[in-house]
């Protein structure tokens, strides 16, 4: 695939500290790929993507995803947290991101619905729903945004593994059938190794990048293959005394 | 068992209250207590004469004006405080000034600077209530969720589809107890204002009662004012409350 999203941060500095979180970070982000963000908590991961997501505009550098046609990519972010809105139905959750007449958007969101299994959910409310229901419910309405590129904040973090581990399944069949491009931030070496075709590894302090690495195994991928076990110890190494 | 017919037990509880009233007067007889049987005979007489429609429909009218703007204006100060540390500084003295400064004083002074009319006696009301409710709402401002706000920023919502689906209902809870609060405050003001310097409305009314020493008229005109407030309560605010928070 042809188009890339070429992004360069010069720097980034928070008000209250004196030194960058980043510092001439170069990435190219190529159109379709799954590209994971692996580094230390507190790198800066999650300042990158509210830049990448527009929801940061305080930093010097160029951070404007664009398509071929120069028009501006759209972008949906996944947070780490469903961030639902606990007075709308799942169903009117997916359609406040949703474009066109009312029906138009009700059948989208009723087809993303069913995309990630929630099929029966939409007239419930978030307090009503799992984790793993909610985090399913917010995976469809980033992808029923139609988006060019998703960015995911560790958005599986705080499940349980089985709830997890299915939800990585359901991202990556998803991906497949939309390849649409895919910023995924983790400290988890092993998700990282599960979901991409790219993975990043970065340092902190600020955040560079210090490996830059193309996942080729098929999918469905299992991290105890040699192949992904050396990648796995090359990375711990690396995360643990960075150069 | 309980709670399964709420409405029936509210019910339940003003029927109470009545046996026990007339119970009492027919016991004890006592000189300043008509019974609820003679109040609501006296009710049929005023309402009949054409006279208690006419000063409680003068005095709902002042109460729904007043409320309104008070509602308005105490809304945008509120928010406005609520979402500029600057502004807030500013007025957050003043604010506690106005909170503090005895009803009474603010409808004097009305009715000494703009004159014995119906102006003074709305603006009274606004200024009296509009300080309570600037509170609440600020309240509001401040409790507002800006993680909700990131996500319609990142997808770039609509201003008006942020603004009604995701800013407005956060602030659904605080509108209610503001009307609440604002409602049961706005009446007793309305009368106090229509005793001191109104020729109608149920305030003036209960000053004549007053100076006739008519309690059964004074109860009557009571009675018929709470039945409209718990409509308006039963009919419109609980509904609504209901509706936009069934959520939780």
């Amino acid at each position: 695939m042809a188009l890339t999203y070429p992004i360069h941060i010069h720097s980034k500095t928070f008000s209250n500290e004196s030194t960058p979180v980043i510092r001439d970070l170069e990435v190219a982000l190529p159109g379709g790929e799954f590209v994971s963000l692996l580094g230390p908590s507190g790198a800066g991961k999650s300042t990158f993507l509210n830049i990448l997501a527009g929801l940061d505009k305080d930093f010097e550098g160029n951070a404007a995803l664009k398509q071929e046609n120069g028009q501006p990519a759209r972008i949906s972010l996944m947070f780490q947290e469903p961030r639902l809105m606990p007075w709308l139905t799942i169903c009117d959750n997916i359609m406040l991101v949703c474009e066109g007449t009312k029906t138009q958007r009700k059948h989208q969101a009723l087809h993303w619905l069913q995309q990630v299994g929630l099929s029966g959910a939409e007239n419930q409310y978030p307090a009503q729903l799992s984790g793993g229901m909610l985090k399913r419910a917010a995976l469809a309405r980033a992808f029923a945004y139609e988006p060019d590129v998703l960015l995911m904040d560790e958005p599986f973090s705080s499940l349980d593994i089985p709830a997890a581990d299915s939800l990585r399944a359901l991202l990556t069949q998803l991906h497949q059938a939309r390849r649409i491009t895919v910023v995924y931030v983790t400290h988890d070496i092993n998700e990282a190794l599960m979901l991409s075709d790219r993975i990043l590894l970065l340092s902190s302090h600020p955040m560079q990048i210090i490996r830059d690495v193309a996942i080729t195994e098929p999918h469905p991928r299992n991290v105890q293959s040699p192949a992904l076990l050396a990648l796995s110890q090359g990375f711990k190494q690396a995360l643990t005394h960075p150069a | 068992m309980e709670t399964r017919h709420p409405a029936m037990i509210r019910v339940m509880s003003m029927i109470a209250f009545m046996l026990f009233w007339q119970l009492a007067v027919m016991l004890f007889k006592p000189d300043l207590l008509p019974a609820p049987l003679a109040v609501m005979q006296n009710l049929f007489g005023h309402i009949s004469s054409g006279e208690l429609p006419h000063h409680l429909a003068i005095t709902l009218r002042r109460i729904a004006i007043s409320f309104v703007f008070a509602m308005l204006l105490g809304s945008a100060l509120g928010l406005l405080m609520g979402h500029f540390k600057r502004f807030d500084l500013w007025a957050d003295s003043l604010m506690t000034l106005a909170l503090n400064v005895p009803a009474l004083v603010t409808i004097i002074l009305c009715f000494i600077w703009f004159g014995l009319n119906e102006t003074a006696a709305l603006i009274a009301v606004i200024v009296n209530k509009t300080p309570n409710i600037a509170v609440t709402m600020r309240e509001g401002a401040r409790a507002i969720d800006k993680r909700l706000l990131d996500v319609a920023k990142a997808y770039q919502l609509p201003a008006l589809r942020t603004f009604g689906k995701v800013y407005l209902p956060q602030l659904y809870p605080y509108f209610l107890a503001a009307a609440r609060g604002g409602l049961a405050l706005v009446w007793k003001i309305v009368l106090v204002v229509e005793l001191l310097g109104c020729s109608d409305g149920v305030g003036f009314q209960l000053s004549l009662f007053f100076q006739y020493f008519d309690i059964t008229s004074v109860l009557a005109y009571t009675l018929a004012f709470a039945c409209i407030i718990f409509a308006i309560e039963g009919g419109i605010l609980r509904p609504w409350e209901r509706r936009v928070l069934q959520w939780r």
